[in-house]
C-alpha cells in the first residue's frame, strides 16, 4: 500500500517535469520571485507540521502528572495564537513587496491581448509611435526589457496566464488590466487561460517566445515591413478567396481584412494552431479548416466540410507558406 | 488600611457596549482603507508617494483598541474568584466582559495591522 502510494506521488510528480508551462520552470523575474516564495512557504508549512507533529507526542507519551493545565495554557496561548500572528506578520512582510506592480516607462514595448472564445487577439504596440502589429496566439517577448501587457476582453472573463513569466491577471470585457513583465531567459514556452470561459476553455493556449533582444528588433522590424505574399494565384490562395476566408481572417498585404478571427499574416512562422493545441502541419491545418469543432468545442469559425481533402490541403498549403 | 480611590480604567464599567468597541473600530478602519484607497485614485490618479492620512488614521485606530484592551485588561484583574466566570453575578460578568473585549482587541489589533499592510506596501490604483 505504502509503495503504491509512493509510486502514485512520484507519477504525479512528473506532471511537473514541464520546461514550457510551469510555475517552477521559471523564465521571467515575477514568476522568479514567486517560486522563491512557495518554496520559503513550503519549507516552513513543512518545519511547522514537524514540530506540531513532535508536540502531539510528546503530549501522549508524556508519563502522567508530568504536564499539568497551566503549561499547557501557556503553551496554547504562545504557541497557538502569539507565535502563528508573529509568522503571519513575518510572511506578509515578506511576501508583499512581490505583489508590488513593476514599474513601467512609457518607453517601454506595449503588448495588447485580447482574450476571446477560444483564442487570443494580440498587437504590439512600439513605443516610438506608428500602426500596432497585429498577430494571434502567439507572443514574443524581448530579453531583459520590460513589456507592458494590456489585457481586455471582448465577450467573457478570460485570464492571462504565462506560469514561467510572472502572475496572471483577469481580462475584463470593458476594463484594460495592466500586466507588467520581464523575461530573463530566451526560449519557447507556453500561456493559457486561467479563468473557465466557455467549452473550450482547456483548449486555449498560446506560445511565447522569449527572444534575445536583437533578434527581437530585427523580427519585429520585419514583420511591421509589410512585404504582400507573392500575388501568384496558387490554387490555395485562389480557394481562400473563394469560400470566403477573408471575411473573418485578414493576412496583410492582400485584400483579405477580416476582423472577427485570428489575423492570420505570418501564420507560417507560428509554433501552433488553434491556440497552442496542435502541430503546425499541413494535415492538422486541412483537417481544422474542414471540421474545426472536432478539436476545439463550441469555436465560433463554422465548419467547412463542403471542401474536398485535396482542397482543404491546399488552402492549408498556401496557409503554411504565409511568412 | 485606607481606601485607596480606583483608577479611571477601574471607574469603567465593561458592558456589552465596550465589548464591541474593538471589533467596531477594525471595521471602520476597514472600510476607512477601501474609501482612502478609491478616493485617493479617484482624485489624484494614484497614491501618495506616503500615505500619510492613512498611516495617522490606522495608529489612531490601533491606539483606540489597545487603549479598550487595556482598559480591559486592568477591569479583568478585580478580584474574585478563579474561572469559568459564568454566574449570574455582577463581578462574574464583569470578569467574563473583560476577558472577551480584551480577546476581542487583540484580534481587531491584529485585523487592523494585517488590513493596513497591504495598503501601505501595495499602493496600486489598478
Amino acid at each position: 500500500m505504502a509503495r503504491a502510494c509512493i509510486l502514485i506521488f512520484a507519477l504525479a510528480c512528473l506532471s511537473g517535469c514541464n520546461a514550457q508551462q510551469s510555475t517552477l520552470s521559471v523564465f521571467g523575474a515575477d514568476a522568479r520571485e514567486i517560486r522563491q516564495i512557495a518554496i520559503v512557504l513550503t519549507v516552513g508549512a513543512v518545519v511547522i507540521f514537524a514540530i506540531t507533529a513532535l508536540l502531539y507526542i510528546r503530549a501522549v507519551r508524556a508519563p502522567e502528572e508530568s504536564l499539568n493545565h497551566h503549561q499547557g495554557m501557556r503553551m496554547i496561548l504562545w504557541v497557538g495564537a502569539i507565535g502563528p500572528t508573529l509568522i503571519l506578520t513575518a510572511l506578509l512582510l515578506y511576501a508583499l513587496p512581490a505583489m508590488r506592480p513593476r514599474p513601467a516607462s512609457p518607453a517601454d514595448l506595449v503588448i495588447r491581448v485580447e482574450g476571446e472564445q477560444f483564442w487570443w487577439r494580440v498587437a504590439y504596440q512600439p513605443p516610438n509611435g506608428g500602426a500596432p502589429l497585429p498577430s494571434a496566439n502567439e507572443i514574443r517577448l524581448p530579453v531583459g526589457r520590460t513589456v507592458v501587457f494590456e489585457l481586455a476582453a471582448t465577450d467573457v472573463i478570460h485570464s492571462f496566464w504565462i506560469p514561467g513569466l510572472g502572475g496572471k491577471m483577469d481580462m475584463i470585457p470593458g476594463r484594460t488590466n495592466r500586466l507588467v513583465v520581464k523575461a530573463e531567459k530566451a526560449g519557447r514556452y507556453r500561456g493559457v487561460c486561467a479563468e473557465f470561459c466557455g467549452l473550450s476553455h482547456a483548449l486555449m493556449a498560446f506560445d511565447v517566445v522569449a527572444m534575445e533582444p536583437a533578434a527581437f528588433d530585427t523580427w519585429l522590424a520585419d514583420a511591421r515591413a509589410i512585404v504582400p505574399p507573392p500575388a501568384i494565384a496558387t490554387p490555395g490562395r485562389t480557394l481562400f478567396d473563394a469560400q470566403g476566408c477573408g471575411a473573418c481572417h485578414t493576412i496583410t498585404g492582400t485584400p483579405h481584412a477580416g476582423i472577427i478571427g485570428p489575423d492570420l499574416s505570418r501564420f507560417g512562422e507560428r509554433l501552433t494552431l488553434g491556440a497552442g493545441i496542435l502541430p503546425l502541419t499541413t494535415e492538422n491545418i486541412a483537417a481544422f479548416i474542414r471540421a474545426p469543432h472536432q478539436t476545439k468545442p463550441g469555436v465560433r469559425m463554422p465548419a467547412y466540410p463542403q471542401l474536398s481533402d485535396e482542397d482543404a490541403r491546399a488552402i492549408a498549403h498556401y496557409l503554411k507558406g504565409l511568412r | 488600611m485606607k481606601d485607596r480611590r480606583p483608577h479611571w480604567s477601574e471607574r469603567l464599567k465593561v458592558t456589552l457596549w465596550t465589548l464591541i468597541v474593538p471589533p467596531t473600530i477594525w471595521a471602520g478602519h476597514f472600510l476607512f482603507s477601501y474609501l482612502w484607497a478609491a478616493i485617493s485614485c479617484a482624485k489624484a490618479g494614484a497614491f501618495a508617494t506616503f500615505p500619510t492620512l492613512f498611516v495617522v488614521g490606522t495608529v489612531l485606530a490601533l491606539t483606540l483598541i489597545a487603549l479598550s484592551g487595556w482598559v480591559a485588561w486592568n477591569q479583568g484583574r478585580t478580584p474574585g474568584a478563579s474561572p469559568p466566570h459564568e454566574d449570574s453575578t455582577d463581578i462574574d460578568r464583569l470578569r467574563f466582559l473583560a476577558k472577551s473585549t480584551l480577546l476581542l482587541a487583540c484580534l481587531s489589533f491584529v485585523g487592523v495591522l494585517f488590513t493596513s499592510l497591504p495598503v501601505i506596501y501595495l499602493r496600486d490604483c489598478l
